[in-house]
């Protein structure tokens, strides 16, 4: 299930857990092939399969998702193009939400820990997965990276996908909801071009408005474009420079941890 | 450039169910993709021929059953073929929709030997 990418089948993924041991999870699979040391006449048989091809990846998606669950984790995905802001929207919001919430951040990256170094001066858990080929993040890889941080009780983890429109939109990871974000720099026309991940979004933030007076970028536009392809999506206006919106943004991440009942 | 992580389960569910049945050669895998599963069938078909080179579907015929996507109009409860999210319903012009068929992407069945 480790995904590989590209034309090397034999690519790595290196999970980094900062401030603690590294390790390398070179490609392995966890399926077990049995050898059967004998030969049958040859007739056809039919087997019926019928079995999903993400089936793997979504068993161990819903393995991620039950252990949020009981660990009251709100997991959120993130998505984007690369450089749209992503880990400049987590700075931001783990600095200014410091003492408030308890956060937790797995970064995604073909290479380097650079993301995860960021994350880590804001004083926050973090581990990095670099996918080495991989365009994606997948559940597996999650799973692993959970097994290392061990992020606390009532938190919210943020998975900062690998900045890709395409590929990671057919991957649960476990996630409670998924947060596409685009910056006024990139067209209006993205959640055309790029539709499923718009599609399975929840919410949609839009990055950079202090540059709005700069570039051709037409708000109501890729709004009106955004709710073509998911009509229930939500879209907020942000910008982590001025920090004008951000405290919508807050808003919405807080009325998403849910209160642990107390028995 | 997905398909290949696609293309290898692929592989992975192929052996697991011939190992299963005891086969010694896979002939035929027959998959069904449906035209919003989010494959890129250029890419799929290239994916393809460099990862089935010395896997147990080396050799093995391929039939892709192509299912169209539909949807229903939450608003008129129209049926109707999608080729997009964003394709509005053509008797009322509504984007709300159900979609119905279109996202199946699986191994179907195997003929082996």
């Amino acid at each position: 299930m480790c995904a590989t990418c590209g034309c090397d089948s034999g690519g790595s993924t290196a999970i980094h857990h900062l401030g603690e041991h590294e390790h390398t999870h070179g490609g392995h699979s966890h399926s077990h092939s049995h050898d059967h040391g004998h030969t049958h006449a040859a007739s056809k048989t039919i087997v019926d399969v019928e079995q999903d091809v993400l089936h793997q990846n979504n068993l161990l998606a819903q393995r991620n998702r039950g252990y949020f669950d009981a660990k009251n984790i709100l997991a959120l995905n993130l998505v984007s193009s690369p450089g749209s802001g992503k880990t400049s929207l987590l700075e931001r919001t783990l600095k200014d939400l410091k003492g408030e919430l308890e956060f937790a951040v797995i970064e995604g990256d073909q290479q380097t820990t650079n993301d995860a170094d960021r994350i880590h001066a804001t004083g926050t858990k973090v581990t990095q997965i670099n996918t080495g080929k991989g365009c994606h993040l997948d559940s597996h890889m999650v799973l692993h990276a959970l097994q290392g941080m061990k992020p606390k009780d009532n938190s919210v983890l943020f998975i900062e996908n690998v900045g890709n429109l395409v590929c990671p939109a057919m991957f649960d990871l476990g996630e409670k909801e998924r947060v596409v974000i685009i910056s006024v720099t990139e067209g209006d026309d993205k959640p055309l071009k790029y539709p499923d991940m718009f599609h399975s979004s929840s919410l949609c933030i839009v990055n950079k408005i202090d540059l709005l007076p700069y570039v051709p970028f037409d708000m109501e536009k890729v709004k009106a474009n955004a709710k073509k392809v998911n009509p229930a999506l939500e879209i907020l206006e942000v910008s982590c420079t001025s920090g004008e919106g951000l405290q919508a943004w807050y808003h919405w991440l807080k009325s998403r941890v849910a209160v642990p009942e107390l028995i | 450039m997905h398909e290949l992580s696609i293309v290898m389960s692929i592989i992975d569910i192929a052996k697991q169910q011939a190992d299963r049945a005891c086969a010694a050669v896979i002939d035929e895998i027959e998959l069904d993709i449906g035209t919003m599963s989010g494959i890129e069938m250029d890419s799929f078909e290239f994916a393809w021929k460099q990862a089935v080179r010395g896997s147990v579907l080396e050799g093995a015929a391929r039939k892709i059953n192509t299912i169209e996507a539909k949807a229903r109009c939450l608003d008129c409860d129209a049926v109707f073929s999608i080729h997009h999210y964003f394709d509005p319903c053509p008797v009322c012009g509504e984007h709300l929709l159900d979609i119905l068929s279109g996202k199946e992407l699986k191994v179907k069945s195997l003929v082996v030997s």
